[in-house]
């Protein structure tokens, strides 16, 4: 659990460090996340009052962007190309096999908090698919062997 | 000794890291002293990492490379099994005109210093001695259309900028390339973000703007990375001058926010949903002033246009089609990567020479060119020039000139079912045909899967009113992969009920 007073005096720090910005609400969002993990609850009233919006309207940011998640991921997150260029190079058939090692489907977590699976559209490295992130390091050429790397 | 080893996303994605610490660590057990430059990719992907090392005659290639060819480059190079010649000499290179990505993978993308040594800022010092009008001009002159996907003249949208009246001009740039099989974006942004800021800048001179912003994907961590740090080189420089700030943005994974309104309204920290037009963006883009919208490609080739003059550029390039395009070559291609060219070669010559056919050996089934709203064209097709207008003649677009090879194992019911969840996946929401057409797309072509043949009126029909009726062209440009699918695959669609259960 984090500790709400942290949890509010971190975000009061972001939202002065971005004070000035023209729409400020993305790379708030983003702040918030690479800080938490995740955008928690509690900020989204206290992101709302600093940049006069309603919540509503906070949320409603949230929920468009894929990026943004509203509770923790697994402990490493996967994303796996499912753009065209890469399932030319036979993505589907690698997901298929990846899924079936986690047990898991798109957006879920495995049981044990250890891996998040994610689609993505498109890494940029469309002559080498196909693509992969895993915990933000980029991967062509990917196979089922993916897996191996969030093992732990 | 001298090496260069790509800081490119793809070479890093196939190892560039590794090969620079076993160069590190090779060059320390022997006691020589090394200079590892990050370079951009020269944009032969299929030799990625593509190590250089510099020598009295030329700077010689060696890939693709991997951590055990790595003690072989402090020996005989001559006799090196990944060794490759003079990289300039490279046949991939020599075929290219290379005006926009001339310094990508040769020069230390974040040296400005060497950037000016091969040729960057000409184009920005020239501008500055021209008035406004003059300047607009020269870029209208050239003929440079926007790359972005819609093909726009840029001079004429600088035009309109220029002579709007606003208290607060914005040079939007952008740098959202959702396409699936583009990457051209991000390989000039990671190789010469300094071309991309004196792009910015001369638009800034030429519409009196005062603030730029490049939105860059999520996706591309490295592109943000560099543009990042050469914004605060070129600012400390004075590069951007007194007139002009500049601030990267980053955006949250919607490929909908390519589209220019939407991409306006998540700058400005809303949903990016897409706006009606008029206003245009020009008169009332980023908080309602007059905006400057541009691709990347589009402004990173202005420089080039100001050192050299317009005619230089449009003496390139085929009907409406001038100048150079970068075209990205992805998907199942034995060679893949970015060739710059003038525009008029044909899809085949694109596929069959420059590509050299598959990577699994197997024939080309079809090849998507303009991205995920672009047609599959057939074999059938390969003698269409490549050109905004000959593309658009085969119901058919160029887009971001990105160009996806399937072989024979490609099932076009499938890639036409993807393209509809796709769209649904990405719908912004704002408007009916391409919210919910979508999704009945997908239904529909299900029915076809299930050999329910009666279904494919129904889906032409639902792609016509997805067409007229859509906002943007997330739904209005679905129907080009679906309904190219259909028209040159039909056998792909035809499924018996029999095999279908
Ligand atoms: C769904 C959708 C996605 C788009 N994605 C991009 C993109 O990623 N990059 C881009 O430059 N233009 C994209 N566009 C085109 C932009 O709306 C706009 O035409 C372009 O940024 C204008 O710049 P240009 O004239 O330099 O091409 C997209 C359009 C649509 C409808
Ligand atoms: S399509 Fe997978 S990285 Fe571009």
């Amino acid at each position: 659990m984090l500790d709400s007073a942290v949890t509010a005096d971190r975000i009061a720090e972001i939202l002065e460090a971005h004070r000035g910005l023209e729409g400020p609400l993305l790379p708030i969002l983003h702040a918030v996340q690479a800080a938490f993990g995740h955008v928690p609850q509690s900020a989204v009233p206290q992101i709302a009052k600093a940049l006069s919006l309603s919540k509503a309207e906070v949320h409603g940011v949230i929920s468009f962007y894929h990026d943004f998640r509203e509770a923790p991921a697994g402990r490493h997150v996967l994303k796996l190309c499912r753009a065209e260029a890469c399932q030319a190079m036979g993505a589907d058939r690698v997901a298929g096999a990846v899924k079936a090692a986690l047990g898991i489907d798109w957006h879920e977590t495995t049981p044990d908090g250890r891996v998040t699976l994610e689609p993505v559209f498109c890494l940029g490295l469309c002559a080498c698919g196909p693509a992969a992130m895993v915990d933000g390091r980029l991967v062509g050429r990917c196979d089922e062997g993916i897996v191996a790397e969030v093992a732990k | 000794m001298k090496f260069y080893v790509p800081l490119d996303s793809a070479a890093v994605a196939l190892g560039a890291e590794e090969v620079v610490a076993a160069i590190i660590a090779e060059a320390s057990r022997r006691g020589v002293a090394v200079e590892v430059v990050r370079n951009g990719s020269r944009g032969m992907v299929w030799l990625e990492p593509l190590v250089e090392v510099v020598t009295d005659s030329g700077r010689l290639g060696f890939g693709p490379l991997t951590v055990a060819d790595v003690p072989g480059l402090f020996g005989d190079l001559a006799v090196h099994p990944k060794a490759l010649g003079m990289v300039e000499e490279l046949p991939w290179m020599k075929g290219q005109t290379r005006l926009t990505f001339a310094r990508v993978g040769v020069i230390d993308p974040l040296s400005l210093a060497e950037y000016e040594a091969h040729g960057g800022l000409a184009g920005l010092r020239r501008a500055q001695g021209m008035d406004r009008a003059a300047i607009v001009a020269e870029v209208t002159e050239s003929g440079l259309r926007g790359r972005g996907g819609a093909g726009f003249p840029t001079g004429i949208k600088w035009k309109t900028v220029s002579e709007a009246p606003g208290a607060h001009k914005y040079i939007v740039c952008n740098a959202d390339e959702g396409d699936s099989a583009t990457f051209a974006d991000r390989m000039l942004m990671e190789g010469d973000p300094f071309c991309l800021i004196e792009g910015m800048a001369i638009a800034g001179l030429a519409c009196g703007a005062t603030k730029g912003f490049v939105y860059i994907r999520s996706e591309y961590p490295v592109a943000i990375r560099i543009m990042a740090e050469a914004v605060r080189l070129a600012r400390e420089a004075g590069v951007l001058g007194p007139q002009l700030d500049m601030e990267i943005r980053v955006g949250a994974g919607a490929y909908v926010c390519g589209e220019e309104t939407s991409l306006l309204n998540s700058l400005e920290g809303k949903r990016g949903v897409v706006r009606a037009k008029p206003p245009l963006p020009a008169l009332q883009g980023f908080m309602g002033q007059p905006t400057v919208v541009n691709n990347v490609i589009s402004l990173a080739s202005v420089p080039v246009i100001m050192a050299k003059g317009a005619a230089h550029y449009r003496d390139f390039g085929l009907g409406r089609s001038r100048g150079t395009i970068p075209l990205q070559i992805a998907g199942n291609a034995r060679f893949g990567g970015l060739y710059e060219c003038a525009f008029g070669l044909t899809l085949g010559q694109i596929v069959d020479e420059i590509a050299g056919g598959t990577a699994s050996g197997r024939p080309v089934k079809a090849v998507q060119v303009g991205g995920p709203l672009g047609a599959y064209h057939p074999r059938s097709q390969f003698d269409t020039p490549f050109g905004y207008e000959e593309f658009a003649g085969k119901d058919g677009l160029i887009g971001h000139a990105g160009l996806t090879i399937f072989d024979d194992t490609a099932d076009m019911l499938s890639q036409a079912r993807f393209a509809m969840e796709f769209c649904a996946i990405e719908s912004c929401g704002k408007c009916t045909p391409c919210r919910i057409g979508a999704v009945r797309g997908v239904e529909t072509i299900d029915r076809l899967a299930r050999g329910d043949s009666s279904a494919i009126p129904i889906l032409t029909d639902l792609c016509n009113t997805m067409k007229l009726g859509s906002l943007c062209a997330l739904g209005g440009f679905t129907p080009y992969p679906v309904m190219s699918a259909l028209t040159h695959f039909p056998d792909d669609f035809a499924r018996s009920k029999e095999a279908a259960e």
